[in-house]
């Protein structure tokens, strides 16, 4: 009975049930937040233009779906086209590098220039919370304001569904979505060449910054390349984030973010 | 006020062309000198063939390249148009398929791009890219924010472009609607002396429309 009644309150013969752990450390420390984690056994899905799965640094994949258009509609089918441009290469090979356990899921929204893209990463990132994977990584962004509150909607429900939304902030004076929504964490880059150097911004709508400048990331044929990008900086905290899981994994999309905040470089996290 | 709106009616549909590309070739001119860069480009996105086209070069290729189209999902150009992302890569030759890819289409084979997509309300129209800058230092955010605040000056640009070429075509097409007729209106009215024959008409139909109405 109790499961059929939405938890909007919370009576006093109730509390008990609610009990939450209380194991959290005096400090939460980079060492009880990361240390010794692989990313072992957390789903993260990259949302992206696709994953060139044989990529040494990619690692393969755990599954590889497209989002298409079947007449007006966006279905998701089995992908056989890997990488449209590379972009989501790289992303993953971020991710690999820092949490080589992970398993690594593509979903490829991006497709051709004149394709537009809101339908698709709608649609996308609908599936990707049904998949119930754990960490979303979305180096992309769309400027269409009707696709804002539907976006906003399915970011809320991640939230609630403990599915962390980590997107690259906008480096261009438009409005776009989803990454300044509340309920997604959202990165830029910084100049310094660590990896696991990172920055909690105190002035959002940007609130962590990370790795996004002159790096070198998986190229599309097996290579690398260096290159420069808000794109770079998501990946890195969307793999400190499965570190972060495999280690907590009861951890909600909050408490991750408080995680990430007070082990950040500025807050004292190598400390 | 009958001269003014005559030539408002005219000036939206003559000269655009001309002085559109002279904008976009002063956004080449200028995001090329800006950076040290021994070229920068405009692409357009053609929608109905879902390519991008050089609109506007300066430097390298600059003369050559213009109407030289390609898909748009391929090379960078169309990697930041599909990903709608500015990117910034350093070593192309580390590529050789990127340097065929660019020997096969333009001659020119870069070592280093910056490209940053070109957004007008909630459509990606087009790329703006910078070749070969010098490297001694890497691209900073402040460079990024220096850039993408240029691009949104050149998105107007080109948005400016693609309205009046779809104008153009709507009028020149054979559109036998309003529009097409108030254009040639206008541009008869343009061309015509101006001893008020013009003006009268325009009332006459005015006073005619007005017992239809």
């Amino acid at each position: 009975m109790s499961d059929l009644i939405p938890a909007w309150s919370l009576t006093a013969d109730a509390v008990d049930s609610i009990a939450l752990p209380a194991s959290w450390p005096e400090r939460v420390t980079r060492e009880w937040a990361i240390g010794a984690s692989t990313g072992a056994g957390v789903d993260v899905c990259i949302l992206d233009s696709g994953v060139e799965a044989s990529h040494p640094l990619v690692g393969g994949l755990a599954s590889s779906v497209a989002v298409v258009f079947d007449g007006d509609e966006p279905v998701v089918v089995p992908d056989d086209e890997g990488d449209v441009c590379g972009h989501g290469t790289a992303c993953a090979g971020i991710v690999r590098a820092l949490a080589p356990d992970c398993r690594v899921h593509s979903v490829r929204v991006l497709g051709s220039g004149a394709t537009g893209t809101g339908d698709l990463i709608l649609a996308g990132l609908r599936h990707a919370i049904d998949q119930g994977h754990r960490v979303v990584n979305l180096s992309l962004s769309t400027t269409k304001r009707k696709f804002a509150e539907l976006l906003h909607e399915l970011a809320d429900a991640a939230y609630f569904r403990r599915t962390v939304l980590v997107a690259s902030a906008h480096n261009m004076p438009v409005e776009s979505y989803p990454w300044r929504f509340a309920s997604v964490i959202s990165v830029g880059s910084h100049e310094e060449s660590d990896p696991l150097t990172w920055y909690a911004n105190p002035d959002p709508p940007v609130e962590f910054f990370a790795r996004g400048i002159d790096l070198d990331v998986a190229w599309l044929g097996g290579g690398t390349m260096r290159c420069t990008g808000n794109s770079f900086a998501a990946p890195h905290i969307a793999g400190l984030t499965a570190l972060v899981l495999a280690k907590h994994p009861d951890l909600t999309p909050f408490q991750l973010k408080s995680v990430l905040y007070l082990t950040a470089t500025n807050a004292g996290g190598l400390a | 006020m009958s001269d003014e709106l005559r030539r408002a009616a005219a000036s939206g549909l003559l000269g655009t062309e001309e002085t559109h590309r002279a904008l976009l070739q002063s956004i080449v001119d200028t995001a090329r000198a800006i950076f040290h860069a021994k070229a920068a480009s405009v692409f357009l996105l053609d929608e109905d063939t879902d390519e991008l086209v050089f609109e506007a070069v300066s430097g390298e290729g600059e003369g050559e390249l213009i109407g030289v189209r390609f898909p748009s999902s391929t090379g960078l150009a169309g990697w930041v148009l599909v990903t709608r992302q500015p990117l910034v890569v350093d070593d192309l030759t580390a590529d050789p398929r990127h340097a065929r890819q660019a020997a096969e289409s333009t001659g020119y084979v870069p070592n280093a791009l910056v490209g940053v997509p070109l957004l007008a309300d909630d459509a990606a129209i087009g790329v703006l890219s910078v070749l070969d800058r010098p490297l001694d230092r890497p691209f900073s955010t402040a460079d990024m924010d220096l850039l993408t605040m240029f691009a949104s000056q050149a998105a107007i640009g080109l948005d400016l472009l693609r309205r009046s070429r779809r104008a153009r075509a709507l009028l020149e097409g054979g559109a036998e609607g309003t529009a097409g007729a108030v254009a040639r209106v206008a541009a008869l009215l343009e061309r015509a002396d101006d001893d008020g024959d013009g003006l009268r008409l325009l009332e006459a139909l005015e006073r005619v429309l007005r017992r239809l109405d």
